[in-house]
């Protein structure tokens, strides 16, 4: 693919200090993300899966900024982020937006639909007062609200139009990126089904660039280019939809899509069950971070960190952090 | 009294805090009499400060010995006082002092608690530790023995008081808005907002006062009968409001000397005090019920 290159994250961390003890120094810290690097092109929809905790979330935060990263850069549309000043980022925020994952929580309860979306375009002047009426309608309309909705509050909405008005809020600043942190987890499947067709046409029509945030597997491959597999904070496999689960290669990622219930009855499949829990991101284990629950650990596993590597002859399209995958 | 409650009635992000919020608070409220009867004394003693001294017959200063010391009667009817004056004159016509102390007071408290709360809440960190353990000293502080000694350092007046009586309502308003701001600073649509390139400014003025408001307006009212009651004290205790001025607590300190013989004197100006306080306590506590039922005490 020769597609324009929009987000670089390079080396990405964000850790939290844990205050502990007297005077409230810092004794430890949670690495939510440790150091996760990958690109996004434009145009295609990339999504970030994992179980709950391994950082995902904290990624598409510390990419926007809404948390500053520990360390790390993260560079848009070959501006690096991370040497902007708060002003400025405040404005590269126009071409960056978010849709949240409850949508009972992300929009202001003493709002309506009108003054959220005004007050998007207002806050980064792009659209002149008198045009502003009118690109509410026109949002809603794209969103599949009606024009009577306008002036409503968001306690007079279901959960999917609510989910509705996030998009269409983000879709006001008409920006080229749009993080999805788990946008469609809290609707239940039918809206969800028609949120995702929402998001695939108008990323269609607007020439969007997704990165979407999810631990379900069969959203993830309704909707994406190209997945990352997350684990504990740090990327296990990043590969192309097809080649992911067709043939995935990380151990991690098997016991992920071997967890994906077949709707077939009779038919036997062979689910990879994983022992122990998740590690403490406090203290992740040496070495890979999967090791301690890995089926297939080797000694040289629980020391040295394995990085990214090419899988198979793909390039660059399939890598893979596991020093074995080609053994197992 | 010098109780703060630490339970703060935020409002669930899901509660309409709109027109329809306030019908139904308006409903839960109608629901609690106590309250009820609260809101409408607290409406009566606001017309009484503000009409009463027209239908007044007396003058509520004016000395005339021949009339001292009276009993209640129908031409007196809460009696008269020491210096002839007639008392239930000089209730009414203390009335709009007794609201103006309180509702000034409390304002006071507002303007300097409010923004020190929000800022402490949302910015965190080493400004939230400075403000608060500066609230905390004031807290230590005893707030009675505060406000007596900002008004001897001041002067005794009834400005000075509101303004003794003010800071002495700063921490209990920079604690509550604290609070409900790091509450509601974690809801995603802050975020959200913040992702649309807003100010803090904007962020805090626009979306987080009007979803704290609330809570404020409920400690408002509590605090309201708090203050009442300490300007009062500090009028009683010669700190607050100068004679003549027919000042509740004032009238009760001079009634003081006649307390066995002509109890009237100070009776009537303490029972004043009394369903004031009480008035907008009820009101408050069911201000408190209504808006968040959970926190019911």
């Amino acid at each position: 693919m020769a597609a324009k290159e929009l987000l670089r994250v390079e080396n990405l961390k964000k850790y939290y200090p844990i205050k502990g003890g007297f005077l409230g120094r810092t004794v430890n810290y949670v690495k939510a993300v440790d150091d996760i690097s990958f690109t996004v092109n434009e145009g295609e929809t990339v999504s970030l899966v994992g179980e709950s905790g391994c950082g995902k979330s904290t990624a598409g935060r510390a990419i926007l900024h809404l948390e500053k990263p520990t360390a790390g850069e993260i560079t848009f549309e070959d501006v690096k982020l991370t040497s902007l000043t708060r002003d400025e980022i405040r404005k590269i925020r126009k071409d960056m937006q978010i849709v949240f994952q409850d949508p009972f929580a992300s929009l202001n309860p003493r709002q309506t639909v009108a003054q959220v979306l005004e007050e998007a375009m207002y806050i980064q002047n792009i659209v002149p007062p008198e045009g502003k009426r009118e690109r509410v309608l026109d949002l809603l309309d794209k969103v599949g609200l009606a024009p009577y909705q306008a002036d409503r509050y968001p306690h007079e909405f279901s959960g999917g139009q609510r989910q509705r008005i996030g998009i269409a809020r983000a879709l006001s600043l008409n920006p080229k990126l749009i993080i999805c942190d788990e946008a469609v987890s809290a609707l239940d499947v039918s809206i969800r089904a028609q949120i995702l067709n929402l998001l695939k046409n108008l990323q269609r029509e607007f020439h969007l660039t997704y990165l979407f945030i999810s631990h379900d597997l069969g959203v993830v491959r309704h909707i994406s280019d190209r997945i990352i597999v997350m684990y504990l904070g740090r990327i296990m496999e990043i590969a192309d939809k097809n080649s992911l689960f067709d043939a995935p290669r990380h151990p991690y990622t098997r016991a992920l899509l071997s967890a994906i219930p077949v709707p077939r009855p009779g038919r036997k499949k062979e689910r990879i069950r994983l022992e122990g829990d998740v590690p403490s991101a406090i203290d992740p284990p040496p070495g890979c971070r999967f090791h301690t629950r890995c089926p297939y650990v080797k000694d040289n596993c629980r020391t040295d960190v394995p990085e990214l590597r090419p899988a198979d002859n793909t390039g660059d399209s399939h890598l893979v952090a596991c020093h074995y995958f080609e053994e197992i | 009294m010098s109780e703060m409650p630490s339970g703060l009635p935020v409002e669930s992000p899901r509660a309409a805090s709109t027109a329809a919020g306030w019908r139904i608070i308006y409903k839960r409220l109608k629901k609690n009499r106590a309250a009820i009867i609260g809101g409408y004394l607290i409406l009566i003693f606001i017309l009484i400060a503000i009409f009463g001294p027209f239908f007044t017959t007396y003058d509520p200063v004016r000395v005339d010995y021949s009339l001292k010391l009276l009993p209640p009667s129908s031409e007196h009817w809460f009696g008269t006082d020491h210096n002839g004056r007639d008392v239930f004159t000089r209730i009414i016509h203390g009335m709009s002092i007794t609201l103006y102390i309180g509702f000034l007071s409390v304002f006071v408290g507002m303007l300097v608690g409010v923004p020190l709360g929000i800022f402490a809440g949302y910015y965190g960190k080493y400004l939230d530790t400075i403000i608060m353990r500066f609230i905390d000293i004031l807290l230590a502080f005893p707030g009675i023995l505060l406000a007596i000694a900002l008004v001897s350092v001041l002067g005794g007046s009834i400005n000075n008081v509101i303004l003794a009586v003010g800071v002495f309502s700063v921490p209990g308003f920079a604690r509550i808005v604290r609070g409900s701001t790091m509450a509601v600073s974690k809801l995603e649509y802050i975020d959200a907002v913040r992702a649309l390139g807003a100010s803090d400014f904007r962020i805090i003025f626009l979306h987080i006062l009007p979803n704290i408001i609330s809570p404020i307006i409920v400690q408002a009212t509590i605090r309201i009968a708090i203050a009442i009651l300490i300007a009062s004290g500090l009028s009683f205790l010669g700190l607050g409001a100068q004679p003549p001025t027919p000042e509740w607590g004032a009238m009760l300190s001079q009634g003081r000397s006649y307390m066995f013989d002509h109890p009237h004197v100070a009776l009537f100006p303490g029972l004043a005090i009394v369903t004031v306080v009480l008035a907008f306590n009820l009101f408050g506590d069911g201000l408190r019920d209504a808006f968040d039922p959970k926190t019911k005490a």
